[in-house]
């Protein structure tokens, strides 16, 4: 009978692992806490760098669920983790209970609650958003501000919740310097005559094709950007937001006044963490991620030889990287549910 | 026209406020200033609410101003204040209010050093037995006096005899707060309402009637920063600062504008004057300035008290446009009458236009 592994989280990382560990011969329980499957993927419009629709790539991988015949939990909470040995028991709010013998957790990440950033505004003025709200506005096919008017200026704040250490939040969430090239390219598709700057401290353009867009997004689509921080928002009369920065490059303040401020917000550790920490001694980093074993070959794996952390639960991370960790740790635990059938 | 009043943000940041004994440190500048406010603010609390707040003569300056100009060195203006929480002790009080912000911020600041540097408090303690052979125990809580009006907000609002309310227009009284730096922006979780949104004074306003502005420059310093005014070269910035508040406010009509530091509530009224002669510019309605008022000013106002009493009459900008719109009787004839009656003398024309 093929061995039962519960993953933990029905985004990306978590349908990757179930679809593989299928494959493999396992019998994956896939649980979600919301009504869908695709996470945070789901309030996202497209992907860097392609421009792939997100909900393409999440329909791909839940059709490949409903082929594979996986069995997923929709609407379910996790209220407790047991972990005996070779067995793990992971309870549910609404009392039910599953065995199995192994444990993906793949629990994802949270959205940075702009609103902390108190200096900028969010929650008080209506045309400061974040970037998720942005995407929320592309998927729908346009961008406009609280007036319903398409905005005639757009600046972007990057690093919001990220490279913080005043809000406890010091790493870095590695997907929003690409993501706010993409979004700047995508206004000016929408928007040609919109002006668009970007303030930034680095602009950490590390994966395949991040460079090309930066430098594509200067030339070919007459971003601005800008080193520097801004230092406060504030609101106008006519509900403009008047910036005030450092351009650090040209060594002097600035003030501007645009229509729409997007706050390009960061990942922060998802709270449930703490339970997995607590209830399967399991540490947390600086940041509040869970850590795996170590960072190189059991980079997804804990000191419980069939419990495998994948995604963002361990640090921010790109979709495919978070797929890649999917892919790895399926493979680890069918080598460790093979191999004790090996020993018998 | 957008308000501030549906903002909830300042929840996040609330302090410990006593509701009662307190030990009164006056502020060294503000008597001279607005002569009215401090002791506006002893009968509204010792008779209109009967709290027991000590008024106790025996207390210094802070030293505040010698320390941010750097000719009072650290552990002077320690000691200065350890002997006032030293006085504190000893007349049996544990809650320290502050009428000046920049006293609020020394005694915050300091106190957080303390908690900091646990050695530091100890040569305090040796360099006060020292020089006075006095010992002290640091207060429970320092609060400032706006504090104070704001947590008594509501019983003032149940004693009011005016509301911040243009009865000439019949709509709320549009009122611009400004906020000294001292207050929250050094520890944010000291003030009501944090740095960014703070609600000290935009409670007090919203709860007698009134309505707060936001304007882009709202969070800016008035331009009052020690080392701005105190070197006559600076002044320039100085003032640029209050110019730069003035014209970012004025397109919203305010009717006067309401601070919780000495130095803001003075700078802001007498700069506009200033710049009046200046550029012959003025931000109010019909070429006329904006008044200023400290918050006791205002909370005697909304108690009924007399303008005069209050020293409005010390105020650069006459308060007369605003005592009209909230229906408040006053007579001119004795604007410049002092408490015993005689003449006080009255501003010159200033042929500014």
């Amino acid at each position: 009978m093929a061995k039962r592994v519960i993953i933990i989280g029905g985004g990306v990382a978590g349908m990757q692992a179930a679809i593989t560990l299928k494959k493999l011969g396992c019998s994956p329980l896939l649980i979600e806490k919301s009504v869908e499957l695709g996470g945070k993927l789901n309030h996202w419009d497209r992907l860097f760098p392609s421009g792939m629709k997100a909900k393409e790539l999440i329909q791909n991988m839940v059709d490949e669920i409903a082929s594979l015949n996986i069995k997923i939990m929709l609407c379910s909470e996790i209220s407790e983790i047991r972990h005996e040995g070779e067995r793990v028991e992971v309870g549910l709010t609404d009392g039910n209970a599953f065995e199995g013998e192994a444990l993906v957790i793949a629990t994802g990440f949270e959205l940075f609650n702009a609103s902390v950033k108190e200096e900028y505004g969010y929650g008080i003025y209506e045309n400061v958003i974040t970037s998720a709200d942005l995407e929320a506005m592309f998927s729908e096919g346009t961008v406009s501000t609280s007036t319903g008017l398409p905005p005639r200026s757009v600046a972007f704040l990057h690093c919001v919740g990220s490279r913080d250490l005043q809000i406890g939040q010091p790493h870095c969430s590695k997907v929003c310097c690409i993501t706010g090239v993409k979004q700047a390219i995508e206004i000016r598709e929408l928007l040609p005559e919109c002006q668009i700057y970007n303030f930034y401290m680095d602009m950490r353009m590390f994966g395949s094709g991040y460079e090309e867009l930066y430098k594509k997004a200067q030339e070919t689509f007459r971003i601005n950007f800008i080193r520097g921080r801004i230092s406060e928002a504030s609101e106008t009369a006519d509900r403009q937001i008047r910036i005030k920065a450092e351009d650090t490059l040209l060594g002097r303040p600035l003030k501007l006044t645009v229509d729409l401020l997007v706050l390009m917000i960061g990942k922060r550790a998802a709270v449930c963490n703490k339970t997995f920490a607590d209830n399967l001694d399991i540490p947390l980093n600086e940041s509040g991620f869970l850590q795996a074993k170590d960072d190189f070959y059991n980079n997804t794996a804990t000191r419980h030889d069939n419990v495998f952390i994948i995604g963002t639960s361990l640090a921010p991370k790109t979709v495919g990287e978070a797929l890649n960790d999917a892919s790895m740790a399926s493979t680890r635990i069918y080598d460790y549910l093979t191999r004790n059938e090996r020993q018998l | 026209m957008r308000t501030i009043n549906n903002r909830y943000s300042w929840e996040r940041y609330q302090k410990q406020i006593p509701d009662d004994h307190f030990y009164y440190a006056r502020s060294c500048i503000r008597q001279n200033f607005f002569p009215g406010s401090e002791a506006a603010f002893l009968k509204i609390m010792q008779d209109e609410l009967g709290l027991d707040v000590l008024d106790d003569a025996k207390h210094t300056s802070c030293t505040g101003i010698g320390y941010h100009a750097d000719i009072v060195p650290l552990e002077t203006i320690m000691t200065v204040v350890a002997r006032q929480f030293s006085l504190m002790t000893e007349a049996g009080y544990e809650n320290l209010v502050s009428s000046c912000i920049t006293s609020f911020g020394i005694y915050t600041e300091i106190l957080a050093m303390w908690h900091h540097f646990p050695e530091l408090e100890a040569k305090i303690h040796e360099h006060l037995r020292k020089a006075t052979g006095r010992e002290f125990v640091k207060p429970k809580n320092v609060i400032h006096t706006s504090d104070l009006v704001f947590h008594f907000r509501d019983r003032i609002a149940a004693k009011a005899k005016y509301k911040l309310y243009d009865v000439i227009n019949e709509k709320p009284l549009n009122v611009v707060e400004h906020i000294g730096c001292h207050y929250s922006k050094i520890f944010p979780t000291n003030g009501i309402g944090g740095a960014e949104f703070p609600y000290v004074l935009a409670g007090m306003i919203e709860s007698w009637g009134g309505q707060v502005i936001d304007y882009p420059e709202r969070r800016h310093c008035c331009g009052f920063g020690f080392r701005n005014y105190l070197v006559q070269a600076n002044r320039g910035s100085s003032i640029a600062n209050s110019k730069l508040k003035f014209e970012s406010m004025a397109p919203y009509k305010p009717d006067f504008i309401v601070a919780n530091c000495p130095g803001c509530s003075m700078f802001l009224d007498k700069w506009q004057y200033t710049l009046a002669e200046m550029e012959g510019v003025t931000y109010g309605p019909d070429h006329q300035a904006i008044p200023v008022l400290t918050y006791e000013e205002m909370a005697g106002l909304v108690l009924g008290y007399d303008p005069w009493d209050l020293g409005l009459q010390m105020h650069q900008v006459d308060a007369e446009p605003l005592l009209q719109k909230m229906g408040i009787e006053y007579d001119y004839t004795k604007k410049y009458l002092g408490k015993n009656g005689k003449y006080i003398g009255s501003p010159k024309p200033c042929n500014c236009f």
